[in-house]
């Protein structure tokens, strides 16, 4: 017994200790969970951001989980349906999932720095009706337009048309270097109804109706639909992006562009990261103004917020992370290292140093920052409506069926019009 | 020889002998588990009767089966009459026969462009193509090659290893080799090339992408097919084919007179196996072809996981309804093999 003694009292002690010292420290640890997509390095960037942000508030860890985008808008919103959703998370559809979103106010320090630097980004992340609610912050600013492959241009002897060219211009120099060069895409646009409304607003697409609600098939659209429909036609495309694939599904030209099959891409800032690593020198690539039409030059806007999500159990703590990351010196590092635009309009007016940039994504930033200024209210208007996706995934499901020519332009509009009044009417049903 | 066997039988008898005694001390809590339950086990069977005490055996089986089986096949008709976009039945509308009705809503069945969901019909016609062409082709190869390896030929073994080898294989790993094989620079257009043909998009035309969608499906499965009949081969008694020999019996005459009349029970097994099979074709060629070009390999349960899932409006309902008509088409076909099966038994 004497020998025990000692044995249990130090044992004894030492849960005391656990207890006293260890115990609560563990016991006050809130773990959050954060879902990520990436298109180039954001997600590292992000996960130094939260290494770093967890060494200086050590009661809060985050789970950083880095999901596919496909994931993001198809496995995230059933998640939110369920109520097992993650704390945050990066999404691209923010008005569809608005419903969803915490409203931070209460537990933000001062919600007037995010109305100042997010204001006009909030209404995109805001229920039909609300005008207050602070639910998170752009991750990056997005801004269509095209790439080009100016070596292509050059080994073709072809002028590049210049700024303020038209959607045809720029069509005919890219087949006519693509012929010279043997190059098998022309001109690519990707298979996303946000980057046909790129071209669609250029033509003088309205959207919307007189009583404010979607009236798809316009004039300008019209337009814009013959334009793709010709150039697949006439070999300017490929069917291989628009027509290979059914229904809504997205197809991107970026590894083609990067293997230099393609003369001119239509994509957007996004991928100004993944070029400038993978590309390096193997051409000269350039991003150029968008091209104009009857409706003007406009880009359309896009860009993916970081949300926070009300069926988190720990909104103090989410807010808590929310103002470091969306603090002026975090964001600035974030959107520097991760070659984004910046979603911050005091970091926008300042503008952001990328000292990491080669001079090809550099100047590329550059370009699309301009675009950025010149985005017509139009292409806000859909970016920010809460059913812009219904939109969008009709008009390219059914175009993609005009394509690859199982249906004709005009069926093609009719289903449109159906599909969009079809599936808002679903929406609508409580 | 003898020294040889002398040295091994030693160990295996020590390896043999440990194995037995840790069976045994590994079968000592179940025999424990079973003593304890037997007093009652008999106090059951007391009570309600011998009879009557398969249903408690089967208990178990039940709750999992209706848990795992009847519960989401409850949930799915409830969600069919439901709309909206809300995940909890309970905070769905019920519309009674709506989604039904709008999936029904056709000028022609037979052409698809005249139905209000025309993308449910496109992938019924596909489907529907889809599973002729396949099955014709997955019945005639599994048999062709069945029938090869049932002959006394050098290597069998190995030959009836490698056409099994693809069963073993995930449905998208196949997919996407397939489709490394078949893209624009893929290992067919630069054979052809080499060859001076010109490169062909597969993907883009709507012949050749059904026609690779069957083509591979039927190279991943055939084995599994194949096996089955070449069972249903070496099941025939030999004496048979000897007295065809003795009579000088044409190989084609005892092909078609003893062969294959004996070998039908199999072949309807496998016909109605290939077709539930090809009903419920997703996987391999959504990742091949994604539906494309255009609607032109979109299959019903695309449609249906497209409509639940990949759409803006996660239209639910819209899809269960779709399942629930797919599921009705299965039964029947389930009721198909189980005829079958029985004929067979006969």
């Amino acid at each position: 017994m004497r020998a025990a003694t000692p044995v249990i009292t130090s044992f004894a002690l030492s849960l005391l200790a656990a207890t006293a010292f260890g115990g609560p420290v563990a016991a006050e640890t809130t773990t959050l969970r954060m879902t990520w997509y990436s298109d180039g390095n954001e997600g590292e960037v992000m996960a130094d951001l939260l290494k770093r942000f967890h060494e200086q508030n050590k009661d809060i860890e985050i789970v950083l989980d880095q999901v596919p985008f496909k994931a993001i808008n198809e496995t995230l919103p059933v998640q939110l349906a369920s109520g097992q959703a993650p704390d945050m998370a990066r999404v691209v559809d923010m008005g569809g999932l608005s419903r969803f979103a915490l409203d931070m106010r209460p537990f933000l320090k001062d919600p007037g720095y995010w109305e100042t630097n997010f204001g006009p980004f909030l209404e995109w992340m805001r229920p039909a009706g609300d005008t207050k609610a602070i639910p998170g912050f752009m991750t990056q600013l997005t801004v269509t337009g095209p790439f080009v492959n100016k070596t292509l241009f050059e080994q073709a002897g072809v002028a590049m048309p210049g700024e303020k060219s038209t959607w045809e211009d720029w069509a005919k120099a890219a087949k006519q270097v693509a012929d010279k060069v043997q190059a098998p895409f022309p001109l690519a646009l990707d298979r996303s109804g946000h980057r046909y409304y790129a071209l669609a607003v250029s033509q003088g697409t309205q959207v919307f109706g007189a009583n404010g609600e979607p009236d798809v098939v316009d004039e300008g659209f019209k337009r814009a639909a013959q334009l793709v429909y010709d150039w697949h036609k006439s070999g300017v495309m490929s069917k291989e992006l628009w027509g290979s694939v059914s229904g809504t599904a997205y197809r991107g030209a970026n590894d083609e562009f990067k293997n230099a099959q393609v003369v001119m891409y239509l994509s957007g800032s996004w991928q100004i990261s993944q070029f400038a690593k993978t590309i390096g020198n193997a051409f000269d690539w350039v991003a150029v103004p968008n091209p104009c039409g009857p409706g003007g030059c406009s880009s359309m806007p896009g860009g993916a917020g970081l949300v926070a999500f009300k069926t988190t159990r720990h909104p103090k703590e989410v807010a808590r992370v929310m103002e470091y990351l969306a603090s002026e010196p975090v964001l600035a590092e974030f959107y520097s290292r991760s070659l984004f635009v910046p979603g911050h309009l005091g970091l926008a007016k300042r503008g952001v140093d990328y000292p990491t940039a080669s001079p090809e994504a550099a100047a590329a930033l550059k370009v699309f920052t301009a675009s950025a200024a010149q985005i017509s209210p139009i292409a806000y208007r859909i970016q920010g409506y809460s059913n812009s996706r219904i939109v969008l995934n009709a008009v390219i499901s059914r175009l993609g069926q005009a394509v690859s020519g199982e249906t004709t332009l005009e069926d093609a509009y009719k289903r449109i019009t159906a599909d969009v009044a079809q599936q808002i009417a679903e929406r609508n049903k409580k | 020889m003898s020294g040889i066997s002398s040295s091994i039988r030693p160990e295996r008898g020590i390896a043999t002998g440990a194995l037995a005694r840790l069976g045994q001390v590994a079968v000592l809590p179940v025999g424990v588990a079973l003593r304890l339950l037997d007093p009652p086990m008999r106090w059951m069977q007391r009570i309600i009767g011998a009879r009557r005490m398969a249903y408690v055996f089967l208990f178990p089986n039940f709750v999992f089966f209706g848990l795992f089986v009847f519960l989401p096949i409850g949930i799915n008709v409830v969600f069919s009459v439901t709309g909206g976009t809300a995940l909890f039945p309970s905070q769905r509308p019920y519309v009674g026969g709506d989604q039904f009705a709008y999936l029904f809503d056709c000028g022609s069945y037979l052409d698809p462009s005249s139905c209000r969901e025309d993308h449910f019909w496109r992938g019924v016609a596909n489907t529907a193509k889809f599973v002729v062409f396949q099955v014709m082709a997955m019945v005639l190869f599994s048999l062709i090659t069945a029938l090869v390896l049932n002959m006394k030929i050098r290597g069998r073994g190995f030959f009836r290893a490698v056409y099994f080898f693809p069963v073993l294989l995930s449905p998208v790993v196949v997919a996407l080799i397939w489709k490394w094989i078949l893209q624009r620079d893929g290992l067919l257009n630069a054979a052809i090339t080499t060859l001076g043909g010109q490169k062909i998009l597969f993907f883009v035309d709507p012949g050749w992408a059904m026609f690779w969608a069957v083509f591979v499906s039927v190279w991943a499965h055939m084995g599994f097919y194949t096996l089955i009949l070449l069972a249903g081969l070496q099941a025939i008694p030999a004496d048979l084919y000897e007295a065809a020999e003795m009579d000088a019996t044409p190989r084609w005459r005892i092909l078609l007179r003893i062969t294959l009349p004996l070998l039908w029970p199999n072949m309807i097994v496998v016909i109605v196996l290939a077709l539930i099979k090809g009903a419920q074709t997703f996987d391999e060629v959504f990742v091949l072809t994604g539906g494309g070009p255009g609607t032109a390999t979109l299959m019903v349960v695309q449609y249906i996981y497209e409509t639940a899932f990949s759409s803006q409006v996660q239209n639910f309902g819209l899809a269960a309804a779709a399942s629930v008509v797919l599921g009705v088409v299965l039964f029947a076909l389930t009721l198909l093999q189980f005829a079958a099966a029985r004929r067979k038994e006969v």
